[in-house]
């Protein structure tokens, strides 16, 4: 068993067990943290930034992923300051271009994010790794992946593989929040070589 | 012979044997074979020196001893001729009759190979003489000059591998970590955490077994410190890894090096091979029942592999891709094991600190900053190349004592320090002291010793998308604020230059700097801010010119740039006619030249190709109407 630690959650003393997260000490008290790269069966991951949060320690202030950040004795962590919803603002509203789907459009409501200011490809993927990691951690297939690096960053099927697995397995399609993969099948992109679909960009 | 050496005495007596086998009066021609100087013809010369030798019948009367970087890259190829160290430049292959016939046999001077001071006029005898040596403190490329970096004797008898010795046999691990902590070292880097704190937390940490591990990635564009480190002393740099090593308690290092360092892998591999031949690494070093085993690991060049947790992640054959690292590396680093890891300089320090002291460390530098930094002074100055300088110099002393001031008497503009995500630095900030908290607080950062000397033909937009641009290419695009706040910020960024900006770009760009700096997963993506910050915080009148005016003051931003032929200087000589790619000049025999402005691509080969100076810039886009059929007016050739 590990020891119990309390800490302070927008000013609710909160009890969490040492190596929990921010974000899992959080959701056990009931206080809401927004996220999209997250899973509660995968390893976190760090990528959305959105579950960005304020936490005080050793008297300064500085902004963290909630989801990776393990609790501590005394730590003090603010969810929703003018800093954090700053941050949760502007992602969205560097995402909304990419794909302006259902939970993206309702996040960004919430932040007061403007659709269209930023202008970018409409992709349907925001490269959160769901998929790809879901489909490694848990399935253990391994049959998506992303290659390329930074801006040329995609998702692609592993054609050696995601023929004979995806069409029966679905597992990672109602993780997408943007709704790529489910547009990715239907263009029965799963056995184009992954060579192939880069040199198309 | 190979020799095995077991304990301090033994390390003393090879000492001995090879300074006796030396003798002090033979002539030795030193040459500089690292990177710069090889392109610029070193290796020419030194088949060339070995002809003339071998033709004197000197080959066995004469050493020709094959160094690293001697830092006054701009002057290479250099070479140092010992007794006597005369230090000559610019030494071409066809200079080697010379200086065998005249320097090496008659003991004369070839006043044409030692260094002009611009200034005055003189040659200068001595390396210390010249200012870009003069008001430098040499102590970690000071050996360079005089070490074969693929000869272990030559560290040797410089007292190489004494420190080592003392850790071992006369230290406990705690105290070498306290010594190091006591020092002040801090993290060469760039991030300058304190370097005998991350040993301590990395000693103290749970989980077995521990590393230590190098840092040769040095990825930023103009920046070779570390190479000259690593190709010209890398025992240096290995001696510093085996003592932290001991007093950390790790069985295995990494040494990291950029695939593109070819030459610094060829060295360290060789020094690891050397060292471990002669009981100085591998199992049971130096007979003190210590053993410690060093691998070399090869980038595949991505720049964001410098990141610590990127770097352990390639070392363990995955996309060298940063993870979260709330748990330090130091706790939690290569396959989640305590792992220390320190960029080449922070080793090269090690040594020195351990042999000499804690306290005469401190006795360098600055209270926070102890020791000396090296720099590679690039851009618009007159000196360019390696330089160490004590911490706490100031900015001023650097570039203008050191480095000669700016090139064709051209105004200061700004230096930008720390590679492409550091800050731009104005003039008024010329005598702030350079170390870690200084450099800070002005919205740059020591980096990793990148020093880029801009002058009045620099545009700062410009230069800004430029940086910005090879962070957005080099982003491993895992993080949002890093991959789309970039693309964002690189899209702004070209409008300006452009002249399609509007002053809300500018807000927005101050905003995805914010996100930049306060969210992204590591550091590539939080230092990206401090381009785009310190170029609007100090150069605001730039962007506006650029939003408000249409006007780049640099003269640089094409769009904003037309080229105009005056024809008050123009000679009708069709040069810049000829040389128009795209045939936009119009023009004939005692008739001035005129530039279609609807054609003309803003290349700029008219500007650069004119004999008279009549090609000239206009920012804004806007020449006087161009007046065609109009006769030259006859003038005396311009030089």
């Amino acid at each position: 068993m590990s020891r119990e630690v309390t800490l302070e959650i927008d000013g609710r003393k909160v009890k969490a067990r040492e190596g929990m997260t921010i974000l899992e000490a959080a959701r056990e008290a009931g206080i809401e943290i927004p996220t999209l790269c997250y899973h509660e069966k995968l390893k976190p991951y760090g990528a959305c930034r959105l579950c960005t949060v304020e936490i005080v320690r050793e008297g300064r202030s500085r902004l963290v992923a909630s989801c990776a950040y393990p609790v501590e004795e005394g730590l003090i962590v603010k969810t929703e300051t003018e800093l954090v919803r700053k941050v949760r603002k502007l992602i969205l509203e560097l995402l909304l271009p990419l794909a302006p789907t259902g939970p993206i459009k309702s996040l960004a409501k919430k932040y007061g994010a403007k659709e269209g200011r930023f202008k970018a490809e409409l992709t349907s993927c925001i490269l959160c790794g769901l998929c790809v990691r879901f489909c490694a951690e848990d399935t253990g297939a391994h049959a998506i992946c992303f290659v390329g690096r930074g801006a040329e960053r995609q998702v692609a099927f592993v054609p050696e593989v995601a023929p004979n697995i995806c069409p029966t397995c679905r597992e990672c399609y109602e993780l997408c929040p943007g709704g790529k993969i489910v547009e990715a099948e239907s263009e029965s992109m799963l056995s184009i070589p992954i060579s192939e679909k880069i040199s198309k960009k | 012979m190979t020799w095995r050496i077991r304990g301090k005495k033994m390390l003393e007596k090879i000492r001995s044997e090879i300074l006796s086998r030396r003798e002090p009066s033979k002539p030795c021609i030193a040459i500089c074979v690292s990177t710069g100087c090889t392109s610029l013809g070193s290796l020419e010369l030194v088949e060339r020196l070995k002809e003339e030798l071998e033709k004197r019948g000197l080959t066995d009367k004469v050493d020709l001893k094959l160094t690293g970087c001697l830092g006054f890259c701009e002057l290479g190829p250099r070479l140092t001729i010992y007794p006597g160290e005369i230090p000559y430049f610019k030494v071409k292959p066809e200079d080697a009759e010379d200086i065998v016939s005249q320097t090496i046999i008659k003991g004369q001077i070839i006043e044409r190979l030692l260094y002009v001071d611009p200034s005055t006029g003189e040659r200068i005898r001595r390396l210390e003489d010249i200012p870009f040596y003069r008001y430098q403190y040499r102590l970690l490329l000071e050996n360079n000059a005089k070490i074969d970096p693929k000869n272990i004797e030559d560290y040797i008898a410089l007292g190489g591998y004494q420190a080592l010795a003392k850790a071992l046999f006369e230290m406990k691990p705690e105290e070498i970590v306290e010594e190091i902590k006591r020092s002040g070292l801090r993290g060469r880097g760039g991030g300058g955490f304190p370097t005998g704190v991350k040993w301590e937390t990395t000693r103290n940490a749970p989980g077995e077994p521990k590393y230590v591990l190098v840092n040769c990635d040095e990825g930023d564009p103009g920046a070779f410190m570390d190479r000259a480190l690593m190709e010209g002393n890398p025992h240096l740099v290995l001696e510093g890894l085996i003592i932290g090593a001991y007093a950390i308690g790790a069985s295995q290092g990494y040494v990291y090096v950029r695939e593109e360092y070819p030459l610094a892998v060829k060295n360290i591999t060789l020094a690891i091979q050397q060292a471990q031949e002669h009981g100085l690494l591998g199992e049971d070093i130096m007979g003190s029942g210590f053993s410690f085993h060093v691998k070399v690991h090869r980038g595949a060049g991505a720049f964001v592999s410098g990141e610590s947790t990127a770097l352990m992640s390639a070392i363990e054959g995955r996309v060298g891709e940063p993870r979260l690292k709330y748990i330090h590396t130091a706790v939690k680093g290569l396959w989640d094991k305590p792992s220390c890891l320190n960029n080449v300089e922070t080793w090269a320090n090690v040594p020195y600190i351990i042999l000499r002291g804690a306290d005469w460390f401190r006795s360098i530098g600055t209270p926070d900053s102890p020791g000396t930094k090296i720099f590679s002074l690039v851009g618009k100055v007159k000196n360019t190349g390696l330089v160490e300088v004590p911490m706490g110099i100031t900015l001023r002393d650097i570039i203008f004592k050191i480095g000669g001031g700016i090139r064709e008497g051209k105004k200061f503009k700004a230096v930008q320090t720390g590679g492409p995500s550091g800050g731009f630095i104005p003039e008024q900030y010329l005598d702030t002291p350079v170390d870690f908290d200084s450099l800070t607080k002005l919205g740059s950062m020591m980096g990793s010793g990148g020093m880029i000397v801009m002058d009045e033909d620099t545009c700062i937009v410009d230069v800004t998308r430029y940086y910005v641009d090879f962070l957005f290419q080099e982003s491993c695009g895992k993080c949002v604020p890093c991959r789309e706040g970039l693309k964002q910020a690189r899209k702004i960024l070209n409008h300006i230059c452009e002249g399609k900006g509007t002053m809300e770009d500018l807000e927005t760009l101050q905003d995805l700097s914010e996100l930049l700096r306060n969210a992204s997963l590591c550091a590539l993506g939080t230092t990206a801010a401090n381009p785009i910050m310190t170029s609007i915080e100090y150069f605001r009148n730039e962007y506006e010119a650029h939003i408000l005016e249409k006007r780049c003051p640099a003269k640089v931003c094409k769009a904003l740039v037309a080229y105009y032929n005056n024809p008050e200087k123009c000679q009708a000589c069709g040069i810049c006619l000829r040389n128009c790619p795209v045939q936009a000049i119009s023009g004939e025999k005692d008739i001035v030249h005129v530039i279609n402005q609807d054609r003309c691509i803003r290349c700029g080969v008219c500007f650069a190709v004119c004999p008279f100076n009549a090609v000239e810039k206009y920012s804004p886009a806007t020449p006087p109407p161009a007046k065609y059929g109009v006769k030259v007016v006859r003038r005396k050739k311009e030089k």
